[in-house]
């Protein structure tokens, strides 16, 4: 065994001790009576056991069996305000929204923890301290521009927004309306040109894969570039950002700005990405911000049991912060299980897409 | 195993994804092909009028011989594939292999391309009426002392394939020498064509920055589309639906070519039994131009009974026997759909499967990883049947009972409207109909094309614009 084989194994089992104790700590803060939930103080008086006695670590959640998102959809939201923040301001962040009902979460300040654990990461060569950045992404009920926004401010910068509203983008690709579709995507880039050229000096921007791609080939219509109309560096993310997608921007359309991909979602939080390069084929590996959020690639009929690293598995998420407690819910996507990694000490997820059985009937990756 | 890469403007690129294309009936991997994204046809179609200039620079009359010696190159020549070479009869099983088209019909479908690619001068000097191609190079010339000009409409040509019959590909062949790039999608199972027919048009000196190819998924065919001002598209009613009146997607959907049979000529039917037979059968059914309607004003009985009698014996065999004449259902689920369909239009009362009688097995023969279908035909006893209105890739068609002089209104859109008549009025009045696209005038099988008139729209036509010009 090399040393940094060596290093990170002691990382990883650091990183299991770390996540087995705040698993008790979050388990215990729900489940008191004076600072728990609704929801979940309710669950507790009709279940035949204690969770505050039972949870001892991570692998003690799977007593909870899956958790059903229906949960999630409709109200009353306050039944997910932990007690003890009934007198903060509380946010709720809806998810995409591309079936039914959408699913909200509840926040106080976990947006917040969440990308600032994430810029605290990001480099200064390319995302620099006091950069102003461009927020070109979903907006409304999305966490994400606040996230985004707050980043931004978090490093010293202000963020310009542009709104987004991806549920019209679903509508107008099932009507078939793709002259309006075409009109609507040119009208937020038409957004983020002003915004690029109006003297702001801003440098680093979040935006979609199809936005990124629409904004650098209206900017090489005008015989610019990213780089060149100042940005340095980007973050990304979402099921287009494949690695031949990564691969093709990195070669046709950044001109040297850097970009790392991410994966955020309402339910987890934000996950990073180890380097996506042309020497690992631009592969995409992301670890889940552990321990507020553990991701494990898991065997579709059987939820319980971990597939083998590399291996395909369906994607099941537990989030586990003060704000918002869900254990072993199984995503609509699929992925590999990947090794930990020297920054990220816990298992991964590569390659994900959504879930085989559920394909055909999400739209994803629209806007 | 062979790689097929996208083509960009003539360039080979191997994408991070790849999609595995397999034998329909052993599930063996044959294939592996590059995936293109839709912002590398976005990119790459900026510089669509290179491929135009690549292509103005040489003559349209040597780009004619370059053709005619690519249709050479392409029946008889080792061409690059993948590593190594692809030779004719490689081409043949290999695309026999993906499409579940019979080995026989891959030939035929050859010979169809070829016979088009050596006769485009005349086809081009047709569907111009004789123009002198230099004009369309030059933008502006002198004929028989008048000034005409045209204007090319795009730099280069957007096609978004099909997997299900090779022949379509004679549509796009006389694109280059009217010097237009061409930016083709295949179809997932049939990459095969695209790909060796660049290869020979490369070899045959066509300028390799003139053509690109993006396998991929539906969002490349979209991208196509969108990034050019002119383009094919073959799909199913939806994809018609979804693009009719778009001026600059040309759109090739069921053909729903029927025969119709008039008064004075239908006592004598079993004269054109063999014409029914061919047009409905020919190609396994599959394309746009086979019968899936005969329409009579009597004896509509007897004629579904004598179909159905010649069809019963076709069966489903190997793709390697010379005496296939069904092309198997790779798309696990797609039979089943519609043998699912037939039936429960079956049961609205006035329809009758005539073969049935004739059958000994089901109309649906279902195999470990394909299926096929049997050779169909109903009688109906009404054009207001639902069934008179249906089309399936397969040989399938009705035959239904209809008034000659309520036929022409009740036909719907026709792509091949077959009418045996001589009867002057109806004759005229077959001439007038608007929902018929090429019309035969007497006992010309559906499937028989005269490729030197248009198809669905004169090609020239939808590539360039006539206009007014004047030079002082």
């Amino acid at each position: 065994m090399t040393n940094s084989e060596g290093d990170l194994q002691a990382n990883a089992h650091a990183a299991r001790e770390a996540l087995d104790a705040h698993v008790r700590e979050i388990v215990a803060w729900h489940f008191d009576p004076a600072t728990g939930c609704p929801f979940w103080l309710d669950w507790a008086a009709g279940a035949d056991w204690d969770p505050r006695v039972e949870i001892q670590g991570f692998d003690d959640l799977s007593k909870f069996g899956l958790f059903e998102d229906e949960a999630l959809r409709g109200g009353p939201v306050r039944r997910w305000v932990p007690k003890a923040y009934a007198d903060r301001p509380i946010y709720t962040f809806e998810t995409g929204g591309t079936t039914g009902t959408p699913k909200s979460r509840i926040s106080v300040d976990d947006f917040r923890i969440d990308y600032e654990m994430f810029a605290d990461n990001l480099p200064d060569e390319y995302f620099p301290r006091g950069a102003n950045w461009l927020m070109l992404g979903p907006s409304g009920p999305r966490r994400l521009r606040l996230a985004v926004e707050h980043l931004a401010q978090y490093r010293g910068g202000i963020s310009f927004c542009v709104d987004l509203d991806p549920r019209w983008v679903i509508k107008l690709i099932k009507k078939g309306w793709t002259e309006h579709l075409e009109a609507y995507q040119e009208h937020v880039v038409d957004q983020a040109v002003t915004i690029l050229q109006a003297g702001h000096d801003v440098r680093c921007m979040f935006t979609t894969p199809k936005l990124l791609e629409a904004l650098a080939l209206r900017l090489d219509d005008m015989d610019t570039t990213l780089h060149e109309i100042g940005i340095t560096g980007i973050f990304s993310g979402g099921t287009e950002f494949t690695p031949q997608w990564n691969r093709f921007a990195h070669e046709e359309l950044l001109d040297g700005a850097y970009m790392t991909p991410t994966s955020g979602t309402t339910l987890m939080g934000l996950a990073a990405s180890s380097p996506s390069t042309p020497e690992n084929g631009y592969k995409i590996t992301y670890y889940a911000p552990q321990p507020r959020a553990v991701i494990q690639v898991v065997d579709p009929d059987d939820p319980d049991t971990l597939v083998d690293y590399g291996t395909t598995g369906r994607v099941k998420l537990t989030t586990l912060t003060k704000e918002f407690f869900m254990p072993a819910f199984l995503e609509r996507d699929e992925g590999e299980r990947e090794m930990p990694y020297a920054a990220y000490p816990w298992d991964g997820v590569s390659g994900v897409r959504p879930f085989a059985k559920f394909a055909k009937s999400t739209t994803v990756g629209v806007y | 195993m062979i790689h097929f890469p996208a083509l960009r403007w003539g360039k080979p690129y191997e994408s991070l994804e790849t999609e595995e294309v397999l034998h329909f009936a052993t599930g063996e991997p044959i294939a592996r092909v590059s995936q293109a994204n839709p912002g590398i046809v976005a990119r790459d179609l900026r510089k669509a009028q290179k491929a135009r200039n690549a292509l103005r620079a040489v003559p349209a009359v040597e780009l004619l011989e370059r053709v005619r010696k690519a249709a050479d190159l392409f029946m008889t020549a080792d061409l690059p594939l993948g590593d190594g070479t692809q030779s004719p009869e490689d081409f043949v099983r290999q695309q026999s292999a993906t499409t579940g088209l019979s080995e026989h019909m891959a030939r035929m479908n050859m010979d169809k391309l070829r016979f088009v690619l050596e006769h485009l001068d005349e086809i081009l000097d047709s569907l111009t009426r004789g123009l002198d191609l230099e004009i369309l190079t030059r933008g502006y010339g002198e004929e028989s002392g008048l000034m005409r000009s045209y204007q090319a409409t795009t730099p280069a040509l957007g096609m978004v394939l099909p997997s299900n019959s090779p022949g379509v590909h004679t549509l796009w062949l006389p694109v280059i020498p009217m010097q237009i790039g061409l930016v083709l999608k295949p179809g997932p199972q049939e990459p095969w064509t695209p790909w060796r027919m660049a290869q020979a048009f490369f070899a045959a000196g066509v300028p390799s920055e003139s053509i690109s190819i993006y396998p991929g998924g539906a969002d490349v065919g979209a991208a196509v589309l969108k990034n050019t001002p002119r383009s094919l598209i073959f799909g199913g009613l939806p994809t018609v639906n979804a693009y009719r009146g778009n001026p600059g997607v040309q759109v090739h959907g069921p053909g729903f070519s029927k025969i119709l049979i008039g008064e004075d000529c239908v006592d004598d039917w079993e004269q054109h039994l063999d014409l029914m037979v061919d047009s409905v059968l020919v190609n396994s059914g599959r394309s746009c131009i086979n019968c899936s309607g005969i329409w009579a004003p009597r004896h509509t009985r007897e004629i579904a009974a004598a179909l159905a009698e010649r069809l019963a014996g076709v069966e489903a065999l190997p793709p390697d026997n010379d005496a296939a004449q069904l092309a198997a259902f790779t798309v696990k689920g797609q039979a089943e759909a519609i043998n699912g369909d037939i039936d429960e239009t079956l049961k609205t009362p006035g329809a009758e499967d005539m073969t049935a009688a004739f059958r000994s097995a089901d109309r649906w023969v279902e195999q470990e990883l394909c299926d096929y279908m049997l050779p169909t035909i109903v009688h109906c006893d009404s054009p207001e049947h639902p069934m008179a209105a249906k089309e399936y890739m397969f040989p399938f068609a009705t035959v239904v009972q209809c008034p000659q002089d309520k036929m022409i209104g009740a036909i719907g859109d026709t792509l091949v409207g077959t009418g045996i008549t001589n009867d002057d009025a109806f004759r005229q009045q077959l001439l007038d109909a608007g929902n018929i696209d090429r019309l035969n005038l007497g006992p010309v099988p559906t499937i028989s094309l005269n490729w030197l008139q248009p198809h669905e729209g004169n090609i020239v036509d939808f590539l360039y614009r006539a206009r007014a010009f004047q030079q002082g």
